[in-house]
């Protein structure tokens, strides 16, 4: 039987294959100890493609996998060394996160990109001892952006409190935000609290007034009452950190109570196409933040499509490739290569350690002129490593859904580094404190 | 004194200068009243007839629902792939009755029970591999469910009822009414309460248990795709849906677990009361989000004064 595009013929096909193939490499694993060539470089993916999140997970698995493979098919891998990655399933939870880190860290993992706050938080004690660096892109804790005290962890391009900083500069851009009332809807769990504390310092600074909604993870889907209390409290403006399914079903509810679609904005994790497909034409108007380039209109995207997607090399169907968390796995990627690339270069070693991995992404460079020679010019804002900053400070751009798909908007935003730095400091100074034996490092 | 005020003052303060508010939540709790009544209802049939609590129940409205999009995206008419869906929920209580429960039968209820939490991780896992984990959107206007909204001007505001909403009510209304009248006025609707009051003596008078059991388990196939398609219409489909099937947990302990008119008061006193409740008290004083344990709160108190539930048979045990 011909079966259309999406959930037909060889696409179907090809998962159910993938699917039977993936059994059985994971019966695999347990009975047989993985070797590697000595010139490569492991990197473990800490992938969520089943549970709640897959939607998210997915397209973030594929878009990370790909470019490497890319690397792997189109330079012979990293500075003559090919890449093996290899994935681990977590459905986005803790403890099997924990135990993905604990069975492959003894196969030379170069660095953890664990997708998830909770994970994260549950491996940054473990960095440190294992010497196996942490890059939460754009997620996980805030206060790892002061390497000083994170020698060990990364939140490159930004931390979700720069994050909020530039989402409130947008709104103070746009009518101004003193005397607003600011609704702020996240998923209740430690990801959709983070940036609390940042509200609660600029409330009084920018002189606006914040009200909270949260939802319980079990209640994503059933948010009426949620939608009702912003009915009632009149927000001019609403941010979301919400995830998964709960963006859709709020976005939904806000175009219920016709809320203002234009005046809602969600984080980079409340903007994919996954979010907003099931949503369509009512959700006209939605912004969301962003850090990563939409589309395929770049040459490195271009490199992805022949040489991976068009080889068969892909599990991503090809109408996804360019979708905003497609296009975020793949930036993830981006910075762990570069980032390895300025480790070979430092050490002079084709196949490095995680040890070494540290230096890398204390000193990669993705400036205009890289990302132009990597093909991906204006992709990203530009993201450098250094010892003392971990997070970049990176900008953000906003981005609009048109009914369809998605739409840049804004130029990028920088955050409001003066205020949210100061606060960083604090969170980690905190955060070492309650810590037996923490070492910091110095950056002179 | 504050507390006190935002107890017993500010609420009802509240209600009476934004009456259209608190018709919009009444009318919100309503909703979800008649779809956790749907879910609960697919418990209650399959408690009644086997004895087994289903597990599995939750995962089957997500389980419904992908099968109706995933048969629908393969370009086939989406009446025809809600009736392909029916088939494949009709296989399933075929094979569930044939492969898991007739091996069990005489086994304590607790491995029932645990062989639907086997069959929720067979269903979650078949349904991934065959349909992916990616969400996806209901098919709510090919299936000729109303969009859109209608406005009722009330004391200076409105109150806006989505037209999905009113389909989702009135069908889960005749969908409860006619299961109560198939199981109540019908033959097999006999044979289920004589199997459900004795297996044994049903059994003695030619009552066969298995196509009791299919038939129940059909129609708990029925009623978790009737609530797939409403509540994935005002999200979309994805597996996180299955916890929203959890929500039917209090309502059966408050409904009785063997009582349908207990499963439809239960869900609506649940709808309405978790509504009302985190609006004018919850978001007040306990800084909003109490719509996840309220109906677990109320549960416990059931269970504590009146475990059998409002409908439910007083179980009186010799000893």
């Amino acid at each position: 039987m011909l079966l259309p595009e999406r959930l037909g013929g060889n696409y179907m096909l090809k998962k159910m294959i993938l699917g039977a193939a993936s059994l059985a490499v994971a019966g695999s694993m347990y009975t047989t100890t993985p070797s590697f060539a000595e010139d490569t470089l492991y990197i473990p993916s800490l992938s969520y493609r089943t549970g709640a999140f897959a939607g998210a997970g997915t397209p973030i698995a594929n878009g990370f996998a790909d470019y490497f493979a890319m690397l792997n098919a189109r330079d012979g891998g990293i500075g003559g060394a090919k890449i093996v990655l290899e994935e681990c399933e977590t459905g986005y939870k803790a403890d099997k996160g924990v135990e993905c880190y604990e069975a492959t860290k003894g196969n030379g993992a170069l660095a953890y990109n664990p997708y998830s706050t909770g994970i994260t938080l549950q491996l940054i004690p473990k960095a440190p001892v294992d010497e196996i660096p942490i890059l939460s892109m754009g997620y996980g804790l805030s206060a790892a952006a002061i390497g000083e005290k994170f020698p060990w962890t990364f939140n490159y391009p930004a931390s979700y409190w720069s994050q909020m900083s530039s989402i409130l500069k947008y709104i103070d851009s746009n009518g101004g935000i003193k005397g607003k009332k600011i609704g702020f809807i996240y998923l209740d769990v430690g990801y959709g609290r983070e940036p609390i504390p940042l509200l609660d310092q600029l409330a009084p600074e920018m002189g606006f007034e914040w009200v909270g909604f949260p939802v319980a993870g079990k209640d994503m889907q059933n948010q009426a009452a949620t939608w009702l209390n912003v009915r009632k409290e009149r927000p001019d403006w609403m941010i979301a950190w919400s995830f998964g399914a709960m963006t859709p079903t709020a976005v939904k509810e806000a175009a219920k109570i016709r809320f203002p679609m234009d005046k809602f904005i969600g984080n980079w994790w409340s903007g994919a196409h996954a979010d907003l497909e099931p949503v369509g034409a009512p959700g006209k108007g939605y912004l969301a933040a962003n850090f990563s380039g939409i589309g395929t209109d770049f040459p490195a995207l271009q490199d992805v499509l022949k040489h991976v997607v068009d080889a068969g090399k892909s599990q991503a169907a090809k109408e996804d490739i360019g979708k905003v968390n497609y296009n975020r796995g793949l930036f993830n990627a981006v910075i762990m290569a570069e980032a390895i690339r300025a480790a070979q270069a430092k050490t002079g070693k084709k196949a490095i350690t995680g040890a070494d991995m540290r230096l890398g992404l204390e000193s990669f460079v993705l400036d205009e002129a890289r990302l132009k020679e990597i093909g991906l010019e204006g992709f990203t804002a530009p993201v450098v490593g250094s010892c003392a900053d971990h997070e970049g400070a990176g900008s953000i751009f906003l981005q609009q859904w048109n009914g369809s798909d998605w739409e840049r908007v804004s130029d990028l935003i920088a955050p409001m580094t003066e205020v949210v730095k100061p606060l960083l400091e604090a969170a980690a100074d905190s955060y070492v404190k309650e810590q037996a034996d923490w070492k910091t490092q110095s950056c002179g | 004194m504050e507390l006190l005020n935002q107890i017993f003052i500010e609420p009802f303060q509240t209600m009476y200068a934004l009456p259209d508010l608190l018709l919009q939540t009444l009318w919100e709790g309503f909703v979800a009243g008649t779809l956790y009544s749907l879910i609960a209802l697919g418990f209650v049939l399959i408690f009644k007839a086997s004895g087994v609590f289903n597990f599995a129940q939750g995962i089957m409205v997500v389980f419904a629902a992908l099968v109706l999009v995933g048969v629908h995206a393969l370009g086939v008419n989406a009446y025809l792939a809600v009736l392909i869906t029916l088939g494949v929920m009709a296989l399933l209580a075929m094979t569930v009755v044939r492969v898991v429960l007739k091996p069990l039968v005489n086994q304590p209820d607790i491995i029932l029970f645990m062989a639907t939490i086997g069959l929720t991780y067979i269903l979650i896992a078949g349904g991934q591999l065959v349909f992916g984990g990616e969400p996806k959107a209901m098919i709510t206007e090919e299936l000729g469910l109303p969009t859109g909204s209608s406005d009722w001007e009330v004391g200076g505001g409105i109150v806006i009822f989505q037209h999905i909403d009113i389909a989702a009510a009135v069908i889960a209304v005749i969908l409860i009414a006619g299961l109560a009248i198939f199981f109540n006025k019908t033959r097999v609707g006999r044979a289920l309460r004589a199997v459900a009051d004795d297996h044994q003596a049903a059994l003695s008078v030619g009552i066969s248990l298995e196509y009791i059991w299919m038939v129940v388990w059909f129609a708990a196939g029925v009623v978790a795709l009737t609530a797939g398609i409403m509540w994935a219409a005002k999200s979309d489909v994805s597996f996180a849906l299955q916890v929203v099937a959890l929500k039917a947990l209090p309502v059966l302990v408050l409904g009785g677990f063997t009582s349908i008119p207990g499963a439809i008061i239960g869900g609506l006193i649940i709808g309405l009361g978790e509504k009302v409740f985190e609006l004018y008290w919850g978001s007040t004083i306990l800084g909003g989000g109490t719509e996840a344990w309220f109906a677990f709160i109320i549960a416990l108190l059931f269970l504590l004064y009146r475990p059998e539930g409002l409908f439910g048979e007083k179980l009186i045990e010799r000893i």
